[in-house]
């Protein structure tokens, strides 16, 4: 097993080709895409199935390491100057070590890492893998494929970096690249959607884009104090500053601004408007974009900057992270579109697992750990969908499907498995997540938490249980009862052999990706899952170095003993377990009865709570509330900067431009009278002369020789008297 | 007589020949004005031969400036035949093609 | 116009006593000699500049080339007198003659103001010069008992127009000369055809 070993010289080169395979298809693609047979798609899915690949044999060195306690079971963490490669992105001007200038760039792989880029490479190869079916026929088919794979490109970057800018500039990529995903039907005349679709795209980009700019300004003022941008850098210098100052104020100013970064691209509560409208984009383009990848991205930004993290700021973040979960639960209970109930599922997925990071210690591993489960079961829920869109002839609603679960089966049984992981039932991945999720929460309360926490601790289950209700919803109308609408009914087909091929092997990871109880037989989740082992934890949660090598983290369990933690999470874990267990279960029966067996009416139960139902139904409002605020106030400001435009700055130009003219007009009398009048005057001069010296010509003899003589006398006059 | 009276005389005559050729409003009175001048010429030369000698060299002299007076003549006579007959006139005046 | 002819002719009589005195009273009768030749000349040259018709203008030369001729005489110089009078007095004059009377009559205005104002012009001038120069100019002159006999050199003229070493050369070039303006006088005066028609042109005939 010479090979699951890590060598960081030829293993880091490897590395290095990760995100550079598919961005090589990328450049490839979109100057021949075209020319290519099949327009280049197997291409890029052979690029991305290399990728994944390599990722995966990495993530399999990375068990290995933890697994064979080959560093004494300890974390499996490098950084590429162990094989010398780092670069010097700014030229160095001084030679001092720590100089601001002196700015270089490597790769950081550690146990996070290497879970996350195996999830990447899978979900981004078999996205690629089920465009080749779904998108057939599309007319920038060619494009699309391009771009998914730089988008990948952008991901891999971001979950490389081992500094905070690079990952920010990975970070814009994954947002142009989210955009132009969202937007592709935009540029297809023949969609009926091309508004919306340019409408949620622009929505997309700006608010995530509000978020990239408080995230900016974040680690920009740690970067003023600390001079860094490595995330090692930050670790060092905010625990040895905090050990021996304390948190200050500007740490928690600058920690809710990183965080500002994680609730626009994760969409959390305020800036979660984006994610359902980005629904108009293809479906490929969701389960990778918003199950697995972007949305992540900002968790794992969470967890990278960890550290930094003030206990307040972990408050806040808490806090949002719960509200998300249960806000966006109770909407995706009214929404009858199927991509819309994902979307919203995500966002509340995504708020669970901020919430969990929050809470800290066991629930920063339970939140990176559901991060993981999450991408795989969500991308196989949103490739199901779209299997399922693509089976109706492109039918969203579903209060018009029913009964397709015999003209679609592997369809079926995959969301199937999918649905029981998110809604928490133990042998899926989604419990043994979920289940650390709630019970770090709990563990938090008794430890001293805040009211978040306490917030959090009935949100989050109340949220599971919800969650449960809406995905059997969706399960129940879609494939069960009899069919709504005869006509998509009798047109529904099974997908072809690249989806479903896609769709099965994203389910079995789905199911087993958590826990491997075949191996171990821990059905429960009382041992740490392979995920935690890689990260170098083996029960003792106060002890997180192998995330955080070197580093005493100062926000988490301080001043707690490591026994009485332990102790604590013990417990916890099994209220954690019956909770989770009891509200699923719940969920599920409810679906049961309103949906299959049709013993409530949901119809007559939204009757009697009308306006609640209504307000739940819009959403809130909270889309509109933006609307007349934030919007409105930022075309107002830009009115004025136009008439500002319009009239200071072109003003200017314009004045410039007519003094100008003024100074030419000048000039021009200047060149007519006072030049031209310098010349006129020789003429005239010449003329003047000429005629005063012709009267001497007059052609008479006579006159001539009386000038002669004249002129000799005067000369003999002038000769004599000299 | 002292040389200096042939000398006054000849100056007359030349200074007379000059109020010919200028103040006459007739191309004949220029051919007098020549001759007189001519003849002035001569006066002088022959005046200086005599008091300055043995010499012969005025008097050779003067019988050139006589030949070549009567030449002169000749050809000025035709010429001016030939200028009335361009012109149509006597008056020296309206022969003003060289005026500017 | 005031008649000016009186007075002119009486200014030219006293001009001419005021001479013939200027010569008795220098030379004695010679002198008297001289004041004759110079009132003819002088008389001769005012005569002419003064009258109006041209005729009586070219007799009055004719006094003028007798009276130099008579000046060359008294100068000793016989023979320049007696070539004098041969060729001035007998060829130029009647060539000038011929010359007035082929051209037509004066008919134009006679002003005799310029004259006048021309002769007191330039008689002014050259008066001024002349006694300038006279006193001032020392006279390539030999003293009065130097001067050499006055006798005919008539032969040592004769010797010298065919002596190698004098001027042989100046007297052949002289006689081609006159041949030479004898034929190109007769050239230029030749008429042409134009010269039949009615009419002189009045403008301006033939090219710039």
């Amino acid at each position: 097993m010479e090979f699951l070993h890590f060598h960081p010289e030829t293993d880091f080169k490897l590395l290095l080709a990760v995100p550079l395979l598919p961005l090589a298809g990328y450049i490839i693609q979109i100057f021949f895409g075209r020319f290519l047979p099949r327009k280049g798609d197997w291409l890029l899915t052979l690029g991305m199935f290399a990728t994944m690949c390599i990722t995966l044999l990495m993530l399999a060195k990375a068990i290995y390491h933890a697994n064979s306690g080959d560093g004494h079971g300890g974390a499996f963490w490098h950084h590429s100057s162990e094989a010398g490669m780092t670069w010097s992105w700014l030229f160095q001007v001084s030679e001092q070590p720590f100089s601001p200038l002196n700015l270089t760039v490597g790769i950081l792989y550690d146990g996070l890492g290497a879970a996350m880029l195996a999830v990447v490479g899978v979900v981004s190869f078999f996205v690629h893998l089920f465009s080749m079916g779904y998108m057939k026929g599309d007319h920038r088919y060619h494009i699309f494929f391009a771009n998914i794979s730089l988008f990948t490109v952008a991901m891999l970057g971001l979950v490389l970096s081992d500094n905070i800018l690079f990952l920010f500039v990975f970070w814009e990529v994954m947002g142009l690249m989210s955009y132009l995903l969202i937007g592709h039907f935009s540029h297809d005349p023949k969609s009926p959607r091309i508004t919306h679709a340019a409408a949620a795209c622009k929505k997309a980009f700006l608010t995530t884009r509000i978020g990239d700019c408080c995230l900016f300004i974040g680690f920009m003022m740690f970067y003023l104090h600390y001079q860094t941008f490595s995330f090692e850098g930050l670790w060092q210098a905010t625990t040895q500053d905090v050990m021996q100052n304390g948190w200050q104020s500007w740490h928690n100013t600058a920690g809710l601004f990183l965080f500002g970064g994680t609730v626009g691209k994760s969409a959390q509560f305020p800036l979660h408007i984006w994610l359902p409208d980005a629904m108009e984009g293809p479906t490929p383009v969701s389960a990778m974009i918003h199950a697995a990848t972007m949305v992540a991205a900002g968790v794992f930004l969470l967890g990278r900057l960890y550290p930094v993290l003030s206990p307040d700021v972990l408050v806040v973040v808490t806090g949002v992270g719960a509200l998300t979960a249960i806000f966006a639960a109770t909407i995706g209970m009214t929404v009858f579109d199927i991509k819309g109930v994902l979307a919203y599922s995500t966002i509340s997925q995504l708020g669970f697992m901020v919430a969990a990071i929050g809470t800290g210690g066991l629930g920063l591993v339970a939140g990176l750990f559901h991060m993981v489960t999450h991408a795989f079961f969500k991308a196989c829920l949103f490739l199901s969908a779209g299997s399922v869109i693509h089976g109706c002839h492109h039918e969203q609603d579903m209060r018009k499907m029913g009964g397709l679960r015999k003209k679609m089966p592997v369809t079926f049984v995959c969301m199937l498995v999918c649905t029981l992981a998110i809604a928490g039932i133990p042998l899926f991945s989604g419990f043994y997540s979920k289940d650390k999720i709630v019970q770090s929460a709990l563990m938090t309360n008794e430890l001293g938490g805040s009211w978040a926490s306490a917030f959090a601790g009935i949100a989050l289950p109340l949220a599971a249980s919800i969650t449960a209700f809406y995905m059997f919803r969706l399960i129940f109308m879609t494939f069960f009862g009899k069919p709504k609408d005869e006509h998509v009914h009798d047109h529904a087909h099974e997908s072809p052999l690249p989806m479903t091929i896609a769709l099965s092997c994203l389910a079995f990871l789905g199911m087993v990706g958590g826990q491997f109880w075949l191996a171990n037989g821990d059905v429960m989740g009382s041992h740490p899952t392979w995920f935690e082992g890689i990260l170098g934890i083996h029960h003792d949660y106060t002890d997180l170095s192998g995330l955080y090598p070197g580093v005493e983290l100062q926000n988490t369990y301080v001043g707690l003993e490591a026994g009485h933690v332990e102790e604590v999470a013990h417990h916890a874990h099994s209220s954690a377990v019956v909770m989770s267990l009891i509200v699923a279960v719940l969920g599920i029966l409810l679906a049961t009865i309103t949906y299959w067996r049709k013993i409530i009416d949901p119809a007559k139960f939204t009757a009697t709570i009308a306006p609640i139902y209504r307000l739940v139904l819009n959403k809130y409002w909270i889309d509109e509330f933006a609307n007349k605020t934030v919007i409105r106030l930022t075309v107002v400001l830009a009115k004025v900067l136009k008439a500002f435009d319009e009239y200071v700055v072109d003003g200017i130009v314009l004045t410039v431009g007519r003094i100008n003219k003024a100074l030419g007009f000048i000039h021009a009398w200047f060149d007519k009278t006072v030049v031209d009048g310098l010349v006129n005057l020789v003429g005239g001069l010449s003329n003047t002369f000429g005629a005063a010296l012709r009267l001497f010509q007059t052609g008479r003899i006579q006159q001539y020789v009386s000038f002669a003589v004249g002129g000799g006398l005067l000369t003999a006059a002038w000769l004599i008297l000299s | 007589m002292a040389l200096g009276a042939y000398v006054a005389v000849s100056a007359a005559l030349f200074a007379l020949g000059l109020v010919a050729i200028a103040a006459r409003r007739n191309i004949l009175y220029v051919l007098f004005g020549i001759e007189m001048i001519l003849n002035a010429a001569n006066i002088n030369f022959v005046a200086f031969n005599r008091f300055n000698g043995d010499g012969m060299d005025g008097r050779m002299f003067a019988i050139f400036v006589i030949i070549l007076a009567a030449a002169e003549a000749a050809v000025a006579l035709a010429i001016v035949l030939n200028v009335y007959h361009l012109f149509g006139s006597t008056k020296p005046s309206d022969a003003d093609l060289l005026r500017e | 116009m005031p008649d000016l002819q009186k007075p002119f002719y009486a200014g030219l009589v006293l001009l001419v006593i005021a001479l013939h005195g200027w010569g008795l009273s220098a030379a004695g009768v010679g002198g008297m000699a001289f004041g004759l030749c110079a009132s003819l000349v002088i008389g001769g040259a005012l005569m002419c500049i003064w009258e109006r018709s041209v005729v009586r203008s070219a007799f009055s030369l004719m006094a003028t080339f007798s009276g130099c001729a008579g000046l060359f005489i008294l100068l000793g110089a016989d023979f320049v007198g007696m070539a004098q009078i041969l060729i001035y007095v007998g060829g130029i004059l009647a060539l000038l003659l011929f010359g007035v009377m082929l051209s037509p009559p004066d008919m134009g205005e006679r002003k005799l103001v310029r004259v006048g104002g021309g002769m007191l012009v330039i008689g002014a001038g050259v008066a001024w010069v002349g006694a300038k120069v006279a006193s001032t100019v020392k006279w390539a002159q030999l003293p009065a008992e130097e001067l050499p006999e006055m006798e005919s050199r008539a032969h040592d003229i004769g010797i010298a127009f065919i002596a190698p070493d004098q001027y042989v050369v100046p007297f052949e070039l002289a006689a081609v000369l006159l041949t030479v303006a004898l034929v190109a006088a007769v050239y230029i005066a030749r008429r042409r055809m134009s010269d039949y028609t009615p009419e002189p042109d009045h403008g301006r005939v033939g090219g710039n």
